[in-house]
C-alpha cells in the first residue's frame, strides 16, 4: 500500500543519535557520522519519522481498517470497471430468464425483465461512486473554506454562518432533500450530488470552525503573523495542516452518509431515475417484483451495507491513526 | 449532586424566553421553506402536462392561490392562511390541510415515540452491560451490531423484515405481526384495539429503533466508561457499597445525561426514518402523507408538513435543554 516499506522499529536507547529527518531514515551510517562518534552500536538507531509516516504506520497496523480498505478498493474497482467486469449489460433483457433465483450464471438472480441483478448491482455501484465522490469533494471544499473563514475572522462572518447552520438544523434534512429532488425534472447523478452537498457541507463547516477558533490563539499563528504572513497564508499553510485529521475523518463519514442518503432518495423514487442504475432504485424494483423474489431486495441492500461498513471502519482506523491522544493501536 | 435546584421562577422565565426566541427562528424557517418550495418549479407543471385538464381549471387554481404574484407577496398570503385557516387547502383538491394533519400526526407520534422508548431501553441496557464487561464477548458483539446498524439503510431493513414476516406467515399461517396497515378491518374495540395496534406497529417500531439502538448503546458505553473511572465512583466503592448500587445509582444516573439530550435531539432523524418506514408498511402517518403529496407536487401540504416538523424539532430542542438542566443541576437558567 505504501511507497516506503515500513521496517520494524528497533527499541534502543531513546538518547541515541538522531538520524536525518525523512519519511524513513536509512539505517546505514556514513563515515562522517562514525568519525564524529555519533554511532554507538549498530541496530539501535531510532528512526525518525515524519508525522504522516506515523499516521500511515498506525493505520497499516489497524487490521480491521486495512482489511476494510482492501475490500472497499476491490468493490469500488469492480464498480468503476463495471462495463468490463459485469457478465451482462445493465439493460440486457432475457425473456427466457424471468425472475430466476440466485444461481451460478446469475449470482444475484434476475429481475422481472430477465436482467441479471449482479450486473445491475455493479453498474449501481458505479453510480454510487460518482455521487459519493462528488459529495465528498464538494462538502469538504465548501465546508473547510467556510468553516476556516468563520473560525479565523469570527465576528459577523461567524455569526452569519452559525445562524444559517442553526436554521438548517431546525429543518428535517431528509424531507427537505426529498422536496428539492422531487421538483427537479431529470435528476442525474451530478445534480443529486449537488443537492446532497448543499446540505452536508454544514457539518464540516462547524467542525473546521471549532478547530480554527482554538488554533487562532496558538503561538505559531502569532509567530506567523509577526513574520508578516498574510491571512490567507496563515489559514491555509499554517492552520489547515493542523486541522487535516478531523477533516479527513469527517470527510469519510460524510461519504458514507451520502451513499445512504442517495440510496434513500432513489428508493423513494425521487433520486436517480431509470435507466441509470442506482442501488436504491434496484431495491425499489425488487420491492415491486414481490415478496417471493427476495433476492432482488436483499443483494443490492447487502452491497450498500458492505460499502458503508467498510467506509466506517476505514474512518475509524483513520481517527485512531490521526489522533494519537485517543490511540487504541500502539505506534 | 446536592447542589441547589433551579428556582421554578427562573425555569419558567427561561421557557418563556426560549419560546419567544423560537418565534423569529420559525418565521425565518417558514420563509426559507416557502421560498425554496416556490422557487423550485411550477407547482402546476403536472396539471399542465395532463391533456385532460382544461385551461380554465388551471387558471382558476392559479387565481385562487395567487400563483401569478411574486414569491414575497404569495408568502404573505400563505402566512395569513397558516394562521387563519390552518395552513389553507391543498392545491388540487379543495380539502383543508389541517384535517389531514390532525389525522396523521397521532399515528406518527405513536410510531416514533414507541421506537424511541424501545431504543432507549435496549440501547441503554446494552451500553451499561458493555461498559461493565468491557472487551468481553458481549461487548464485541454489541460493537459489531452497532456498526451494522449504522451501515444499514432503514428502508432496506424494513423491506427485509417485511419479506421475512410475510413469508413466515404464508408458510405457517400463524399471525404474529402484521406487515402492512395500522389496524385490522373491521377495527376491534377496547383492549383488543390496543393489542391489534401493537401487532401492526411492532415491525415498523423495530425497524425504526435499530439505528437509535446502535447510536444509544455506543454513547451509553462511552459515557459509562467516562463516569466509572471518576473519583466519586471510586469513593462509592470505597464506602463498601454493593456493585449494582454503585453502577445503577451512582454511575448510571450521571452517564444518562448525554443520552437524554441526544434522544431529544434525534427527533429530526427519526422523522426521516418514519417517512420511509410508513411508506413501506402503508401506515397512515405523516411520512406516508408527505410522500403521497410529494408525488403530486402539491406545494401547500408539503410546506405545511415541513413547518409542523420544524416546529416539533424546535420544541424537542427546548425539551432537551430543560431535561439537561433537570438532570444536571449545575446548569443554571439565568
Amino acid at each position: 500500500m505504501t511507497d516506503h516499506p515500513i521496517e520494524p522499529i528497533e527499541r534502543g536507547s531513546s538518547l541515541g543519535p538522531v538520524a536525518p529527518a525523512g519519511p524513513v531514515a536509512p539505517p546505514s551510517t556514513t563515515e562522517q557520522e562514525q568519525a564524529l562518534g555519533l554511532v554507538y552500536e549498530h541496530g539501535l538507531e531510532v528512526a525518525v519519522r515524519s508525522q504522516w509516516a506515523y499516521v500511515r504506520r498506525r493505520f497499516v497496523r489497524h487490521r480491521l481498517a486495512m482489511g476494510s480498505l482492501v475490500v472497499l478498493i476491490l468493490v469500488l474497482l469492480a464498480g468503476a470497471f463495471a462495463s468490463v467486469v459485469a457478465p451482462y449489460g445493465y439493460a440486457g433483457l432475457n425473456v427466457t430468464q424471468l425472475l430466476q433465483g440466485p444461481s451460478w450464471s446469475h449470482p444475484f438472480g434476475t429481475d422481472l425483465l430477465g436482467r441479471d441483478d449482479f450486473s445491475r448491482v455493479l453498474y449501481g455501484i458505479r453510480t454510487t461512486e460518482k455521487v459519493a465522490f462528488l459529495v465528498g469533494v464538494l462538502s469538504v471544499v465548501i465546508g473547510t473554506t467556510v468553516g476556516a473563514l468563520a473560525g479565523y475572522y469570527g465576528k459577523w462572518v461567524d455569526n452569519v454562518l452559525m445562524r444559517f447552520v442553526d436554521l438548517v438544523l431546525t429543518l428535517p434534512g431528509l424531507a427537505v432533500l426529498l422536496t428539492i429532488s422531487s421538483f427537479i425534472r431529470s435528476p442525474d447523478p451530478v445534480i443529486i450530488a449537488l443537492i446532497l452537498a448543499a446540505l452536508f457541507w454544514t457539518v464540516l463547516a462547524r467542525i473546521v470552525r471549532g478547530q480554527f477558533l482554538s488554533l487562532r490563539e496558538k503561538e505559531y499563528v502569532e509567530a506567523a503573523k509577526a513574520a508578516g504572513a498574510g491571512d490567507v497564508r496563515i489559514m491555509f499553510r499554517h492552520m489547515l495542516p493542523n486541522t487535516l485529521g478531523p477533516i479527513i475523518v469527517n470527510g469519510t463519514l460524510t461519504v458514507a452518509a451520502a451513499i445512504l442518503t442517495e440510496a434513500y432518495l432513489s428508493f423513494l423514487g425521487f433520486g436517480i431515475q431509470p435507466p441509470t442504475p442506482a442501488l436504491g432504485r434496484l431495491i425499489n424494483d425488487g420491492n415491486d417484483a414481490g415478496q417471493a423474489a427476495w433476492w432482488l431486495t436483499v443483494f443490492p441492500g447487502l452491497t450498500i451495507v458492505l460499502i458503508v461498513l467498510c467506509i466506517n471502519f476505514v474512518g475509524d482506523g483513520l481517527r485512531d491513526a490521526l489522533d494519537p491522544t485517543q490511540r487504541k493501536v500502539r505506534a | 449532586m446536592s447542589g441547589k435546584r433551579n428556582n421554578p421562577g427562573n425555569v419558567f422565565a427561561y421557557i418563556i424566553r426560549r419560546l419567544l426566541y423560537s418565534i423569529p427562528v420559525l418565521l425565518a424557517a417558514s420563509f426559507l421553506i416557502f421560498t425554496m418550495v416556490s422557487a423550485l418549479g411550477d407547482p402546476l407543471y403536472i396539471l399542465k402536462m395532463n391533456p385532460l385538464s382544461s385551461k380554465e381549471t388551471i387558471e382558476h387554481i392559479a387565481k385562487v392561490h395567487h400563483l401569478h404574484d411574486s414569491i414575497p407577496v404569495r408568502y404573505v398570503y400563505w402566512l395569513r392562511d397558516v394562521f387563519t385557516q390552518g395552513f389553507g387547502s391543498s392545491l388540487f383538491v379543495d380539502r383543508p390541510i389541517w384535517k389531514d394533519l390532525v389525522r396523521v400526526i397521532p399515528h406518527t407520534l405513536q410510531l416514533v415515540l414507541s421506537a424511541e422508548i424501545v431504543a432507549l431501553m435496549i440501547g441503554v441496557g446494552i451500553g451499561i452491560y458493555s461498559s461493565i464487561r468491557q472487551y468481553s464477548f458481549f461487548d464485541y458483539a454489541a460493537t459489531t451490531f452497532s456498526f451494522l446498524g449504522f451501515a444499514m439503510p432503514v428502508f432496506w431493513l424494513a423491506l427485509v423484515l417485511q419479506i421475512g414476516f410475510t413469508n413466515l406467515f404464508l408458510s405457517t399461517h400463524v399471525r404474529i405481526f402484521y406487515t402492512s396497515g395500522l389496524s385490522s378491518v373491521p377495527t376491534p374495540h377496547g383492549i383488543h384495539f390496543l393489542y391489534d395496534r401493537a401487532q401492526h406497529l411492532a415491525i415498523p417500531v423495530m425497524t425504526l429503533a435499530v439505528l437509535s439502538i446502535a447510536q444509544y448503546s455506543r454513547y451509553m458505553r462511552a459515557s459509562m466508561l467516562d463516569v466509572i473511572n471518576s473519583d466519586y465512583v471510586r469513593t462509592a466503592r470505597a464506602k463498601g457499597l454493593s456493585e449494582p448500587r454503585v453502577t445503577l445509582r451512582h454511575a448510571f444516573r450521571n452517564a444518562l445525561i448525554p443520552i437524554v439530550t441526544l434522544s431529544a435531539l434525534s427527533f429530526g432523524a427519526l422523522i426521516g426514518g418514519a417517512i420511509v418506514t410508513e411508506s413501506i408498511f402503508q401506515l397512515d402517518g405523516m411520512g406516508f402523507y408527505f410522500i403521497q403529496r410529494l408525488g403530486y407536487q402539491d406545494t401547500y401540504p408539503i410546506m405545511a408538513w415541513l413547518m409542523i416538523t420544524a416546529t416539533m424539532i424546535v420544541l424537542f430542542n427546548l425539551i432537551a435543554d430543560l431535561l439537561y438542566g433537570y438532570l444536571d443541576p449545575r446548569v443554571r437558567y439565568d
